[in-house]
C-alpha cells in the first residue's frame, strides 16, 4: 500500500501533472467517498429526507448541471452569455418533443436533448468570431428574446403557450415518476457531468479555453484557433444547459416557455458568480445558495402574508426581487470570487489551524 | 398611403423616445464603459419621483419637475459612490452583473412601493403643442418629446465637444490610465456621468409617462429595448443613437402594421444580431483597434 498523502506546509509541486491533480491530498479522496455515500446512501432515506427537502435537492441537482456549463463558458472561456435560460428552455422542449412526438425512450431523449441544444448553442455561438465582451453580451441577450418568442409562436411544435406535458420517465422499465427515484437519476447525472467538467479543464481543450479568456489575441498569436475553441465552449455550454432542461422537463412532467425568460438566465449567471467564476465545485455552492435562496424568500413572504392582511402580502412579494439583487451585489463588492473562495479559506484555516501564517 | 404615413409619423415618435431614452445609456458609456443593464430602472425612478412630487404631493409641475432632476443626479451620484466605485477595473463580466442585481433590487423597491398598477401623471402640457400635419395628428407629447430631444442632443453635443469635464469623459472613457498620468480626476468624471445619467433618465422617464402611464414593467422593458438602440447607432455616439432609435421605431410600427404585431416586439432584436455581424460596432461607433 502506497503512503498516504497530506499537505505540505509549502508549495513544493515538481511536475505539471502534481499541478494539475485533482485531489492534492488522499483525504481530499476519502472526503469525496464520505460525500458519495452521504449523496447516495443516506439523504435518500425516506426517514431523513422529505419529499419536500427532495424537492430542493433535485432543483438544486438540475441547476447545478446547466451552472456548470455556464461556468465552462463564463468562467473558463470569457464569452459572456445571457441567453442561457433559453438554451435552459430548448433542452427542456427537444426533450418533451422527441419523447411526445417521435416516442424516444427516457435514457436516449435527455442526451438527443443535450446535442440539439448544443447545435442551437453554435448557431447563436457564431457572433464570436466577430464580437467579444460586451457585443457579445449583447448578441446572446438578442439570442434570449428570439428563443423565447420562437417557444411561444411555434404552436405547432411547441404547444404555444400552453406547452407540452411528457409522460414521466421510465428506465429499462422502472417508473422514475416520483421525488425520491428521480433524486437518483439527477444526481447521478450531476456526478457525472461533474467528472467530466472538472476533467475537461485538465485537457488541452480547457488550456484552450483558459487561454482565450485570459487574452484571446495571445492565445492567437500562439497558435489555438480561437474561433472553432470558442464555438466548441458555447456547444458544451449548451449541451449542459439542454441536458439540464430536459431533466427539468421530465421532472416537472409538464412545460410552458414561461419559467426560460431572461431572470432565468440573470438567475444562472448569479449562480456562478455567487458560487465562483472560473470554479467548477463553486457552479455546485452558486445553485445551493440560490435555490436555498430562493426557497426562504418564498417562504418568508407567504409567512408574511399569513401573518399581515390580506393586501400587504402582494406588495411583499417584489421584495424577493429585492433581496435577490442585494445578494448578487453584495457578493460582487464583497467576495467578487464567491463562495468556492469562502470555502478555501475556511478550508485553508482549519488545516493551519493553530499556526496560520 | 394614408396608413402608411400614419405608420410612419408613428414610428418616427416612438424612435425619438427610444433614443430619448438611449441618451443616458450612451452618456455612461460613453464616459465609463459600464454596460447599464439598470437603465429601465432608472427611468422608472425618475418617472416615479415625478409621479410622488407633482399627483401626490401636488408641488406645482415647475417646481416638481426641478426637484426630480436634483433628486435623481443625487441618486445617480450615490449609486456611483455606493456601487460602481468599488468595481473601478474589475472585469467587465463583474461590472454588467453589478448592473444587473442593481435592476433587480430597484425594480423590487418600485414594485413593492408603488405596486405593479399604470399610475396617470395630471395634465399639464399645453394643447397648443399638438401639430397637424394634413390629415395626421401628432399628440403634444411627442411634439414635446421631440423639443426636449433636439435640445439635449444640442447640449451634450456642445458638452463633449468643448466643456472641459465632457472633455475629461472622453479621455477617461478612451484611455483610463493615460487619463490618470494626465492628472483628470478619473472618480470625479464617472460620479458626475452617472449623475448626469440619471438626470436625463429622469427627463426621458417622464416622457415616457405622460405617454403610456407610469408603469414599472413598461420602463424596464423599454429599459432592455435600449440595447438595440445603441448598438445601430454604435454604443458611444449620441447622434447614432437617435438615429437608430427612429430606425427601431419605424422598423417596430412597420413590421407591426403590415407582417405581424407578436413579431413587432422581437424584431428589434432580430436585426441587432445581423447588424452585430456586418458592422460589430455599429453605423457611427469608434471601432475599437486592438493590441496585445
Amino acid at each position: 500500500m502506497r503512503k498516504l498523502q497530506f499537505h505540505p506546509c509549502g508549495n513544493f509541486k515538481e511536475s505539471y501533472l502534481e499541478e494539475l491533480a485533482i485531489f492534492a491530498t488522499d483525504f481530499g479522496r476519502l472526503w469525496m467517498l464520505i460525500g458519495l455515500v452521504l449523496l447516495f446512501g443516506v439523504i435518500p432515506i425516506p426517514f431523513i429526507s422529505s419529499p419536500f427537502a427532495l424537492y430542493i435537492l433535485n432543483t438544486i441537482g438540475i441547476y447545478a448541471i446547466a451552472a456548470i456549463g455556464l461556468n465552462l463558458l463564463i468562467g473558463y472561456t470569457g464569452q459572456i452569455s445571457l441567453g442561457h435560460g433559453a438554451f435552459f428552455g430548448v433542452g427542456a422542449y427537444a426533450a418533451a418533443i422527441l419523447a411526445t412526438r417521435a416516442g424516444f425512450p427516457f435514457w436516449a431523449a435527455v442526451p438527443a436533448a443535450g446535442l440539439v441544444t448544443a447545435a442551437v448553442g453554435m448557431i447563436f455561438g457564431l457572433p464570436s468570431a466577430r464580437l467579444k465582451h460586451l457585443y457579445l453580451c449583447i448578441a446572446t441577450l438578442a439570442g434570449q428574446f428570439i428563443i423565447e418568442y420562437v417557444l411561444v409562436q411555434w404552436e405547432g411544435i411547441t404547444g404555444g403557450a400552453e406547452g407540452i406535458s411528457v409522460v414521466g420517465a421510465t428506465l429499462f422499465g422502472l417508473d422514475l415518476g416520483n421525488d425520491r427515484t428521480f433524486y437518483y437519476v439527477i444526481f447521478v447525472c450531476l456526478v457525472v457531468m461533474t467528472w467530466i467538467a472538472v476533467n475537461l479543464v485538465r485537457t488541452r481543450f480547457g488550456r484552450a479555453f483558459i487561454a482565450i479568456r485570459d487574452n484571446d489575441r495571445a492565445a492567437e498569436g500562439m497558435g489555438i484557433p480561437i474561433f472553432p475553441y470558442k464555438l466548441l465552449s458555447f456547444a458544451i455550454s449548451s449541451f449542459y444547459a439542454g441536458f439540464a432542461g430536459a431533466l427539468y422537463a421530465y421532472y416537472m412532467m409538464s412545460i410552458t416557455p414561461e419559467p426560460f425568460n431572461l431572470w432565468l438566465s440573470i438567475i444562472f449567471i448569479a449562480m456562478i458568480i455567487i458560487g465562483g467564476l472560473g470554479s467548477i465545485p463553486g457552479s455546485v455552492f452558486g445553485a445551493i445558495f440560490i435555490v436555498i435562496l430562493e426557497e426562504v424568500l418564498s417562504h418568508a413572504t407567504q409567512y408574511l402574508m399569513n401573518i399581515g392582511a390580506t393586501g400587504i402580502g402582494i406588495t411583499i412579494a417584489p421584495l424577493r426581487e429585492f433581496v435577490f439583487g442585494l445578494a448578487i451585489v453584495l457578493f460582487i463588492i464583497f467576495e467578487p470570487k464567491g463562495l468556492a473562495e469562502v470555502w478555501r479559506i475556511v478550508r485553508s484555516s482549519f488545516r493551519l489551524w493553530p499556526f496560520s501564517y | 398611403m394614408e396608413f402608411f404615413l400614419q405608420l410612419l409619423v408613428n414610428g418616427i415618435s416612438l424612435g425619438f423616445l427610444y433614443a430619448l431614452s438611449a441618451l443616458g445609456f450612451v452618456m455612461i458609456f460613453k464616459s465609463s464603459s459600464v454596460l447599464n443593464f439598470a437603465h429601465g430602472e432608472l427611468l422608472a425612478i425618475g418617472a416615479f419621483l415625478f409621479l410622488v412630487l407633482s399627483a401626490w404631493a401636488k408641488l406645482p409641475i415647475v417646481l416638481a419637475f426641478a426637484l426630480t432632476l436634483v433628486g435623481s443626479f443625487a441618486l445617480g451620484f450615490i449609486v456611483e459612490r455606493l456601487f460602481l466605485r468599488p468595481l473601478i477595473g474589475e472585469a467587465l463580466i463583474e461590472v454588467i452583473m453589478l448592473t444587473v442585481g442593481l435592476a433587480a433590487m430597484f425594480k423590487g423597491l418600485l414594485l413593492f412601493v408603488f405596486g405593479g398598477d399604470i399610475h396617470d401623471y395630471p395634465e399639464f402640457l399645453p394643447e397648443g403643442l399638438s401639430l397637424q400635419l394634413g390629415t395626421i395628428q401628432v399628440p403634444s407629447v411627442y411634439v414635446a418629446a421631440l423639443i426636449i430631444g433636439i435640445v439635449f442632443l444640442i447640449l451634450f453635443g456642445f458638452f463633449f465637444k468643448y466643456s472641459s469635464q465632457g472633455i475629461y469623459m472622453r479621455s477617461v472613457a478612451d484611455n483610463q490610465p493615460a487619463a490618470l498620468s494626465l492628472g483628470v480626476h478619473v472618480r470625479r468624471v464617472f460620479a458626475l456621468s452617472w449623475a448626469i445619467a440619471a438626470l436625463v433618465c429622469a427627463m426621458s422617464g417622464i416622457v415616457l409617462g405622460i405617454i403610456n402611464g407610469v408603469n414599472v414593467h413598461n420602463l424596464s422593458g423599454i429599459g432592455l429595448k435600449v440595447f438595440p438602440v445603441v448598438i445601430l447607432g454604435g454604443l458611444d455616439s449620441i447622434g447614432g443613437a437617435i438615429l437608430g432609435g427612429i430606425i427601431i421605431g419605424l422598423l417596430e410600427t412597420f413590421t407591426g402594421g403590415y407582417i405581424s404585431t407578436s413579431l413587432r416586439e422581437i424584431i428589434p432584436y432580430i436585426v441587432l444580431v445581423f447588424i452585430l455581424m456586418v458592422r460589430p460596432y455599429g453605423l457611427f461607433g469608434l471601432v475599437e483597434i486592438e493590441r496585445v
